[in-house]
């Protein structure tokens, strides 16, 4: 495998609605953002780059099959190789990986991800149907259909096994939100408390309206290189800043569609299949496990998303990593619901299972230098979803987790004030970070590792 | 307390108009003075009627349209689903069927729907819960009746819980519901 390259990227406003713009321009906002970002022109990108990946969820709401080759068409890509990937929430996460693959094979030399969603389409009540679907519609649709009910269960059971409260939730919303206020592509920037994340409208008990993502409309983009690419874009006038940026780490995993069948495995399976190397090394977390599993716990149940674990020990193992909580500067997670987050601090192995409540509220996950209106025990180690996240920034499926990549990317180029302007959310000094891309109940997950390079 | 709606709720639906402004002459001037534009959008149905076929899991419909409540199990394993599957995950062998109407059952995790996916909506408030069945390995969705949507509480996870079937079967999961035992 080659060495790939991040290069640049770029995100439309991400927004309720984007009436102002079909599907294919508003694609293009972010694309032509991502080129200008090299100091290239259109044509000379368009006669180097050698092909793209399109990121998209629904056919429904956009009432339009083959949206991509629209996208592509529009782009001025054609006849350049292309193809969609759909997976869900982890559409964009499987997209970036998939450019990563077009070049680390060797078979391209600079490829292009783009992604979008409009979800405006549809009313709000007839889009969550839309993604409701995205259950098995024989066993799980027809007994009432709605991902913020699955995910409600899913943190009862979290409630009940851990003692996870609604308050340690509510630190992920008011985190997030406050984030999004210094992020101009934000959908929603608003400071608030946790008083107003509890108070808010329930949706499926115990999430409020608060603790929920909402739909958008928005695209992003990113351009992607092998050294052989980078060359050919610098020949031809692109400025490119160093020290690069390199892909250094993939994982996937999946799971049942129907939570209903994850497993319940015991101690020895857990330990043996599914443990960080961390967590095995540490006879501490061994004993803590041990006495989770006497107390009844199984893995993962509908608690924990094991395809979100195998996800990011294949990508730490691809990058090196042994510790992420310390061996991260920042993490970009799928943060649909707070209790997702939550549930994903544990499966990245930035805390113990059964650990993500009190990590949410120890302030390990803030950025320094914000106002968060809590008080936080601890100093920030490694600020999880610094752009405000899912829950802030709206959740257009398709380009979600290119937005992921592309903010990600500004972090380890420290250009988040040239972007942004504004570098309250620039992790300082970040010099490595991780994307998580996240779909279903925890059907498909990816995690993606970018560092500088040395 | 919690906040009460501070919008009214949108709906589609609307005039039909006939006759869209747009300028007399397409001189230059006005031609350039369509990029300030705004969208013009349309309404667009969809309605579809499907012919969905339960296919080798057909056999739990027509139980539960009997009121038999049915699981299926690897042979040689016994593991066993709630939900039930055609082959096993592990062996790959082709599950049996087994009767669980009368297995000893409790919730598993549960929450209250106060708002929904649209085709559900006049239903909220509804219980949704995971039901977990003695020695059966995984989990069945279902809606829980007999307990107050307006007062949840994770007291409700362990409950132990019978299944009720309605009279008049939809051929539909929700063919079966479950009540505190």
């Amino acid at each position: 495998m080659r060495p790939v390259y991040a290069l640049s990227g770029g995100v439309s406003k991400f927004a309720k609605t984007r009436q102002d713009k079909n599907f294919q321009a508003v694609t293009k906002e972010a694309y032509d953002y991502a080129i200008q970002d090299l100091e290239i022109d259109f044509p000379t990108f368009t006669s180097i780059v050698d092909g793209s990946v399109a990121s998209y969820f629904s056919d429904h709401f956009t009432r339009q099959l083959m949206a991509g080759i629209m996208a592509q068409d529009y782009l001025g890509l054609c006849p350049k190789p292309s193809h969609r990937v759909e997976g869900g929430g982890a559409t964009g996460g499987l997209c970036f990986q998939e450019v990563w693959k077009s070049i680390a094979s060797g078979h391209m030399d600079v490829c292009v991800a783009y992604g979008f969603e409009t979800m405006s389409h549809v009313e709000t009540w007839k889009g969550n149907e839309f993604i409701a679907q995205a259950s098995d519609v024989s066993w799980d649709y027809p007994v009432g259909g709605f991902y913020s009910g699955y995910y409600a269960m899913m943190v009862t059971r979290h409630m009940k096994e851990f003692g996870t409260t609604v308050e340690q939730m509510a630190h992920v919303s008011v985190k997030n939100h406050i984030n999004a206020f210094s992020n101009p592509y934000a959908q929603k920037r608003n400071r608030y408390s946790i008083e107003d994340v509890r108070n808010a409208v329930m949706i499926a008990w115990p999430l409020t309206r608060l603790d929920i993502c909402v739909m958008s409309d928005g695209a992003a983009a990113t351009i992607l290189a092998s050294e052989e690419g980078i060359k050919k874009l610098e020949d031809a006038g692109a400025k490119i800043p160093r020290p690069l940026v390199k892909v250094t780490g993939i994982g996937r995993g999946t799971d049942a569609m129907r939570m209903a069948d994850r497993p319940h495995v015991d101690f020895d399976t857990f330990m043996r299949d599914y443990a960080t190397e961390q967590e095995k090394a540490d006879d501490g977390t061994r004993k803590y496990y041990k006495g989770l599993w006497e107390k009844g716990t199984r893995y993962p149940g509908v608690h924990s998303f094991r395809a979100g674990r195998t996800a990011g020990n294949m990508a730490y193992k691809h990058a090196g990593i042994s510790d992420p909580l310390e061996e991260l500067d920042f993490v970009e997670l799928h943060d649909a619901y707070t209790s997702s987050e939550i549930q994903t601090y544990e499966d990245l192995g930035l805390c113990r299972y059964g650990e993500g409540g009190p990590f949410a509220e120890s302030g390990k996950a803030h950025l320094s230098g914000i106002d968060y209106g809590v008080q936080l025990p601890e100093k920030p180690v490694c600020p999880v979803n610094p752009s405000g996240g899912l829950i802030a920034c709206g959740h257009p499926v398709g380009a979600t987790g290119l937005m992921q990549a592309v903010f990600a990317l500004w972090q380890l180029q420290g250009t988040i004030k040239k972007h942004f302007d504004d570098d309250a959310l620039q992790v300082k000094n970040a010099k490595r970070g991780a994307i998580h891309s996240h779909a279903g109940t925890g059907t498909y997950v990816t995690v993606s590792i970018l560092e500088q390079e040395v | 307390m919690a906040k009460l709606p501070d919008r009214r709720p949108e709906t589609l639906g609307g005039y039909i108009v006939h006759g869209v402004p747009f300028p007399v002459e397409t001189d230059p001037d006005s031609l350039a003075f369509l990029k300030k534009m705004a969208p013009l959008q349309i309404e667009q149905d969809y309605k579809i009627t499907y012919l969905h076929s339960y296919g080798q899991d057909s056999p739990w419909f027509a139980a539960a349209s009997n009121k038999k409540l049915l699981a299926s199990r690897d042979p040689e394993s016994g593991y066993a689903y709630a939900t039930p599957r055609g082959h096993d995950m592990y062996s790959g062998k082709e599950t049996e069927w087994i009767d669980i109407s009368e297995t000893p059952a409790h919730i598993h995790a549960f929450t209250v729907c106060y708002f929904g996916s649209e085709e559900f909506l006049p239903e909220t408030p509804f219980v949704l819960c995971l039901i977990k069945f003695e020695d059966i390995n995984t989990l069945f969705l279902a809606r829980l009746f007999g307990v107050d949507p307006d007062e949840p509480s994770l007291d409700w996870i362990g409950m132990e819980v019978k299944p009720r079937f309605l009279r008049n079967s939809k051929l539909k999961p929700t063919d079966v519901y479950f009540l505190p035992a």
